[in-house]
This record gives structure tokens, C-alpha cells and sequence, in this order.
């Protein structure tokens, strides 16, 4: 497994890019095979090739061009606000996204497996909802103890884990596999009781948070992105600051790269455990409070949609680099702005996401078939 | 060495929720209805006085604490395996009494439905017993189900045969294990990240395909036949046993003789054996000439096929349509039921068949009305294997080279 470490955060970007590549062919393949012109003119791909190439083209492009649309300019859209719109809208998603997968790319460069993002994010969202709903204070207090509640929420869920690991043994992967499918559970409970489902509501739903603890929604209400992408650059900052420059920083990756001689060189591998996992779990509970605080406002069953997964992936692509998190959130940012528009523009469904988001860790994940991959297309074209 | 004081803890911790319900639980009686149509005899209805049920689990309880506390404390032994299992059982039958106080628990109908929602959650942790007893970690339970489940109800519905089915979700469950063992074996991946990710890769796959094939043509494509039940003589007409496991489809049989099978093939056979070699000790079964790789490929991919088989109970057996993520996180409990289980094909059985009563009583507690929130219920897998790997119940570990490549040197 440290091996493993070693190969995400040592990896060069260049076979990060490669692997994005490799994987929005596969993608395109897929778009191609399911297009219908594709398929009814490949019926006669004999008699008249040109047609199929043609629809062929068509629809590959046709799809990563409204994807193009969709995250990061339309340049098709009437008014200048239209035109702008994509590109906050990948910002949009890319907040929740980033921070969960800081919070990842932590436990990771210190040798643990977080898989509970989920979790940890729905904790999260719970808090600061409850805070954000229930509470009456000025915006100045309301505001920040929401995001305080969340961010304790997040990181108390995730501490438990590392108490678990650090008291009993218990293996994290399991425990936050199950602890994300309690935390789903819990919320969906406390949503059916008063204590968060909204007066008079028949579905599990929460009463909207209050506007006093909102995150200000700097471009108007029409843009769907708020402060906590402030609140995200802050956290990249803040995780390069606390993985490169501090001590307890060190103690974290000393851990990841050998916990036996951590242990001997004095560093109290139990409490450390703890600290690892709560840090994770407040950032991603942090990314509870961008969605419940900013994008969602009310908390649903679906607070954590995917994030959890795309938190993975974007820890892994980052190769648990905050920087690189940050820019690998940005572009899952995107693809998940940019399908919304492919599947109302082209017809092509969101789900091609998930494709092209576990392709692209497959890919990273096994250096040597992102370059057998390229190496094999590359002689093929030196043939033809 | 002294024994660990977490069993008779745990041991108290449950006597107190007994204590509990037993001054909380109401008085009166539980009508139990165990008979059914089929049966050879019928057995009437009968009452059941929850307060003398209560009374007598707790006295188990007690006597089970106080066993277990006087043997680590005193004599310094471990507490007996039949000491906890009597223990939970008297905890389970009070809980059950109680809940279903002054209304009629149909007994037999509920262990169908149990079964039912078992049989997939049995194949899936039959996949990782032998997956991770050959040395590699399968979190890619749901996408080998899910792929089953796909491809099952895709080839049924276009060739209108059952069998073929059936073989294209064993190809199926095999292909996405294939897949999680190159990862694995091969390229070194991690094999925690490859399997959250082939999850959901089949996740993406299968929505897409169904999105843009499967709904364009529903009778075309997504419309198999399903199997139908198979009464077996005699046995079926036993009462609650018969309904219950003898008049099931042919999948529920396969999966019968999968668990014994599987079983049998990791603990009574020399494949079994080298199996099992290469999942604690990689190096060491080298050095005696077995071939690692091959030998976790192969195990890996059987693992794989079987839990495409369990896939094909979705759709084959139970709804006749295939659905998007209709696994619905089958995957991960059984998981669940593979490590409560030990890694034991029987005890993961049963701890499938217990997750799949917790999530089933859910249903008949909905239809006699009760307030008991379903949500606690489903959550229980969950819970018991949090609680199962902290070790609060005898203490649990995998095999020791499970989730660790194996660089030849």
C-alpha cells in the first residue's frame, strides 16, 4: 500500500494528462457506439463510408463540444451572462468536490484510507443545516457557526474512525464503508423526525436554511456559485500549508511512510490516527456546508450526491497534491457541468461521467498501461 | 497471556438492552403464524406471552454474562462460541416478541422474504471469501452483482433463455473480477481504490447502456423470462423449513450447493489448500512451487463469477426487469457478511441470512403498523460489522497477505 502512496504522489503529470486523454476516448467510443446515425450508417459502412465517419464525427463531437458549452464557455448563448454561466457553474461543482478531496488527499499522504467522504460530508451537512435552520443570531455570528458546526460535525465523524483504528485496530476502509451507509441512514431518520424535517413536510425534507448563514452569492443569484469557493482556496492553502510546512504535517507523512519507525522516533501513532481522520473528515464536512449552506439550502437525502466518489477520484488524480487536488476538482468541476448540458443538448446520458471518472483513476492508477495504451497507438500509426 | 475482558462487556452491554426490554416491553401476547399452504400438517397459530419470553432471555443473559465475566476474569479463559451465539439469539427472539406485541408475526413468510433478500448477498460473500482468501481484497462485490444482474436480463431478454442467462452473468461477474485482479496482480494497483472504482465504473456502464439501448426497446431488451419456483417433494412440505428453503428457484439451489461446494474446495481439498497458502503467505507458497499469480487469478475470478450468478437473482429470479443501481448496495453488505462471517464461506452464509431478516423485518413491521423506524433496521449490518472489526465480539482478521500485491523476486 505505501508503495502505492509513493506511486500517486510521485507520478509525473504528464501521464495524468495522458490518462484524462485515454480516458475521454474511451468516453467518445461510447458516445459513438450508442449515437443512432452511427449506428444506422455503419448498417452500410461498405457502400458508403463517408457517411459513417461523418455521423461519426458528428457525434463524438457533437457531445464534447456541448460539454465544452456546458463547463466552460457557450459561446452559443445570446447574453454575456449566458455566456459565463458554464464556467461558474464547474466552479460551482468543483467547491464541494476540491475540499472533500483535500480532505481525502490528507488521509492518504498519511497512510490511511478515507473511503467515508460520504459520510463524513452528510455529518457535515447536518450540523451546519441544523445550526443554519434553527439557530437566530446575526449573520456575522449565525454565519460562522454554521460553518464551524460543519466543519466539527465532519470532523468528529471522521475522528471516530481514527479512534476506532487507533483503540481497537479496526480497519478504516471497512469501518467508513459502513459509517457511510449509517451516516445515509441517520439523515434519512432525522429527516422523518422534527428535529430536522420541515413543519408540515410529507417528504424528507428540511425547512430552508436561514439567510443569516448562507455563503454570499458574490455574482447575483442567477450563478449558482457562492463563497465557499473562497472558503475552498483557503482550504487548499491551508492543507499545502499544513502537509509541506508544519510539524504536525510531518508527523502525518511520517506516519504514511512508515508508521513502525514513526513510532519509534516518538511520534504517539493513536493520537495521530485521530487527528489524521478528524482533519479529513472537517474538511469533507466542510463540503457538507458548501452544499447546505450555498448550492442545496435545504437538506435532502441527496446532500452528498456523488461527491464522496468524485472526492476519491479527485484525491487520487491530484495524487493527494493540494494543488493538484485542486486543479483535478476543477476538471471533475467541469465534466459534471459540462454533462448536464451534453445530456439536454445531445441526448447523451450524465452517467458517461462516471465512466470517464473511473477510467481516468484505473488509468493513473497503472502507469504502465496508460503507456502501453499510447505506446500500442503510436506504433499503429508508424504501420499505417 | 491474559484474555481479553471485550467479550464479557459486550456480554453486559447486551444484558442491559435485555434488562431494558424486559421492563419496558408491553404485556400481553405475540401470535406467531408459522404454517402455510403446502404444508403436509398444518400447526395452528399460536400465542406467545412476551413478559415470560423476556424474563426467560434475560435469565440466558445473565447467566451468560456472569459465565463469561467469572471464565476471563477468574479462570482466565475465553468465553465458549455457543455462549454467544445462545446469548444473541435469546437478545433477537425478545427484541422479535416485542416488537410484533399484540399483532400476528407470520413467521414463515417473514424467513421467505429473508431468504429472498439473502440469496444475493450470499453469492456476493462467497466471491469475497474466495477472493480475499486467495490474498486480494474485493470492495468490486456490487459491480460483479450489478454486472450479473445486467447481462443476465439483457442476453435472457434477446435469446428467451434462462440458462444462457445464467451463463452470461457468471461471464459477466467474472469479467469485472478479471479486470480487479490484472489491477491487482499485475499493474499493483491498490486493490481497496481498483474496487470503489470498478463499482463504479459498472455503475457508470450499466446506466448508460440501460439510458441509451435498454429503454429505447424495453420488450426488446429488458424483459427476460423469469425462473420459475421449483417445489422440491417431501421436503418442500415440511412446515417453515419447507416454504422456506425448498420452494425457491434454480438459483436459490445453486447458491445451496455454492456454499457447500465453496467450502468444501477451500478446506477439504489441495486446491483449497493453496489457496489459502497464497492468501497468508505469498512468498512461502513460491517457494514451494505453487504459482501465485495463477492461483489468485483463478480463485479471484470464480469469486467473480459466482457473484455474477448472485447478480442474476435481481433480475432472473426476483423483479424480472433490469433496473438502474438495482444492486442498491448489495455489494458492500455482503461484504459486511464475508467479514462477520470470518471469511467463511457457512458462517458468512449465515451472516447473510441474518442481514437479510434485519432488512426484510423492516417490511413486516411496515405491514403490522409498527413505529420502530426502518431505518434503525437497515442499519444493523452496517453497525454489527463496525462492531465486528473493533473486535468488541472475539476479535476478527482477514488473511494476512489479503490486500498486498505480490512482487515475485
Amino acid at each position: 500500500m505505501k508503495r502505492i502512496m509513493k506511486e500517486f504522489t510521485g507520478g509525473s503529470a504528464f501521464l495524468s494528462i495522458l490518462a484524462v486523454i485515454a480516458s475521454l476516448l474511451v468516453g467518445g467510443v461510447l458516445i459513438a457506439l450508442s449515437n443512432q446515425d452511427v449506428q444506422t450508417t455503419a448498417t452500410y459502412l461498405t457502400a458508403r463510408p463517408s457517411d459513417f465517419f461523418h455521423a461519426l464525427w458528428n457525434a463524438v463531437f457533437g457531445a464534447y463540444d456541448a460539454m465544452f458549452r456546458g463547463a466552460i464557455f457557450n459561446y452559443q448563448a445570446q447574453s454575456s451572462q449566458e455566456m459565463f454561466k458554464p464556467i461558474t457553474e464547474t466552479l460551482a461543482y468543483a467547491t464541494p468536490i476540491t475540499m472533500s478531496g483535500l480532505g481525502l488527499a490528507v488521509a492518504f499522504r498519511s497512510g490511511l484510507f478515507n473511503i467515508g467522504a460520504t459520510g463524513q460530508i452528510i455529518f457535515g451537512a447536518m450540523f451546519a443545516g441544523w445550526v443554519g435552520i434553527y439557530v437566530d443570531l446575526p449573520w456575522y455570528i449565525h454565519f460562522p457557526l454554521a460553518v464551524l458546526a460543519g466543519i466539527v460535525g465532519g470532523g468528529l465523524f471522521g475522528a471516530l474512525v481514527g479512534f476506532l483504528k487507533a483503540t481497537t485496530g479496526a480497519n478504516e476502509v471497512i469501518v467508513t464503508i459502513m459509517f457511510n451507509y449509517i451516516a445515509a441512514l441517520l439523515l434519512g431518520y432525522l429527516l422523518k423526525t422534527p428535529l430536522l424535517q420541515a413543519p408540515g413536510a410529507v417528504n424528507p425534507i428540511s425547512p430552508p436554511v436561514k439567510d443569516s448563514a448562507k455563503y454570499v452569492f458574490f455574482l447575483g443569484d442567477q450563478f449558482r456559485v457562492h463563497g465557499g469557493l473562497f472558503a475552498m482556496l483557503i482550504a487548499v492553502v491551508f492543507v499545502w500549508w499544513l502537509l509541506n510546512r508544519s510539524t504536525l504535517g510531518f508527523r502525518f507523512r511520517a506516519l504514511g511512510h512508515n508508521p513502525s519507525a514513526a513510532k519509534v522516533a516518538g511520534i504517539n501513532i493513536g493520537l495521530t490516527y485521530i487527528l489524521v481522520m478528524g482533519i479529513s473528515g472537517a474538511l469533507s464536512g466542510l463540503a457538507g456546508t458548501s452544499q447546505i449552506l450555498g448550492s442545496e439550502q435545504v437538506l435532502t437525502l441527496g446532500v452528498a450526491a456523488s461527491y464522496g466518489f468524485d472526492a476519491i477520484t479527485v484525491a487520487l488524480l491530484g495524487r493527494s497534491n493540494p494543488w493538484g487536488v485542486l486543479f483535478a476538482g476543477l476538471l471533475f468541476g467541469g465534466l459534471r457541468a459540462g454533462a448536464v448540458t451534453m445530456q439536454a443538448d445531445q441526448g447523451v446520458p450524465v452517467d458517461i461521467v462516471l465512466v470517464v471518472q473511473s477510467l481516468i483513476v484505473l488509468f493513473i492508477a497503472a502507469p504502465p498501461l496508460v503507456r502501453s495504451i499510447f505506446r500500442v497507438k503510436v506504433s499503429k500509426e508508424a504501420v499505417a | 497471556m491474559k484474555q481479553s475482558k471485550r467479550t464479557p462487556i459486550a456480554l453486559l452491554l447486551m444484558t442491559i438492552i435485555g434488562a431494558w426490554l424486559f421492563i419496558a416491553a408491553p404485556s400481553g401476547l405475540t401470535t406467531i403464524n408459522i404454517s402455510t399452504d403446502s404444508d403436509i400438517f398444518k400447526l395452528p397459530d399460536f400465542g406467545v406471552n412476551i413478559a415470560l419470553i423476556c424474563a426467560s432471555a434475560l435469565a440466558v443473559q445473565v447467566a451468560g454474562f456472569v459465565g463469561s465475566a467469572y471464565l476471563v476474569l477468574a479462570r482466565n479463559r475465553k468465553t465458549p462460541r455457543w455462549v454467544v451465539i445462545a446469548f444473541a439469539a435469546a437478545l433477537v427472539i425478545e427484541i422479535l416478541v416485542s416488537l410484533f406485541a399484540g399483532k400476528t408475526m407470520t413467521f414463515t413468510s417473514l424467513l421467505q422474504g429473508s431468504l429472498a433478500l439473502a440469496v444475493p448477498l450470499i453469492f456476493g460473500s462467497l466471491a469475497g471469501v474466495l477472493s480475499e482468501r486467495v490474498g486480494v481484497v474485493n470492495i468490486a462485490i456490487e459491480g460483479q452483482l450489478l454486472a450479473g444482474a445486467f447481462v443476465s436480463a439483457l442476453v435472457t431478454s434477446l435469446s428467451h433463455n434462462l440458462l444462457a442467462g445464467l451463463i452470461g452473468a457468471l461471464i459477466a461477474g467474472a469479467l469485472v473480477a478479471w479486470v480487479l485482479a490484472v489491477f491487482a496482480i499485475k499493474y499493483v494497483v491498490d486493490q481497496i481504490i481498483v474496487g470503489v472504482v470498478l463499482n463504479v465504473l459498472v455503475i457508470g456502464l450499466t446506466n448508460f447502456i440501460f439510458s441509451t439501448l435498454m429503454v429505447s426497446n424495453l420488450p426488446l431488451f429488458d424483459q427476460p423470462d423469469r425462473f420459475p419456483t421449483i417445489l422440491i417433494p417431501l421436503l418442500g412440505q415440511i412446515p417453515v423449513l419447507g416454504p422456506v428453503l425448498f420452494n425457491q428457484t434454480l438459483i436459490v439451489y445453486l447458491m445451496y450447493i455454492a456454499v457447500a461446494v465453496v467450502y468444501f474446495a477451500l478446506f477439504k481439498t489441495r486446491w483449497g489448500l493453496r489457496v489459502r497458502a497464497v492468501g497468508e503467505y505469498p512468498r512461502a507458497a513460491d517457494t514451494v512451487g505453487i504459482n501465485v499469480f495463477r492461483t489468485r487469478y483463478l480463485s479471484v475470478m470464480i469469486g467473480g463469477a459466482l457473484a455474477g450468478l448472485g447478480g442474476s437473482f435481481f433480475t432472473l429470479g426476483q423483479v424480472g426487469a433490469f433496473g438502474k443501481e438495482m444492486t442498491n448496495g448489495a455489494g458492500y453488505i455482503a461484504l459486511a457478511a464475508l467479514i462477520f462471517g470470518r471469511w467463511n464461506p457457512i458462517y458468512a452464509a449465515f451472516a447473510a441470512l441474518l442481514f437479510g431478516f434485519a432488512e426484510n423485518l423492516q417490511y413486516g413491521l411496515a405491514i403490522i403498523g409498527s413505529s420502530v423506524p426502518s431505518e434503525f433496521l437497515l442499519m444493523l449490518p452496517y453497525a454489527m460489522t463496525v462492531v465486528a472489526v473493533a473486535g468488541l465480539v472475539g476479535k476478527v482478521t482477514g488473511p494476512a497477505a489479503s490486500g498486498k500485491a505480490y512482487i515475485k523476486s
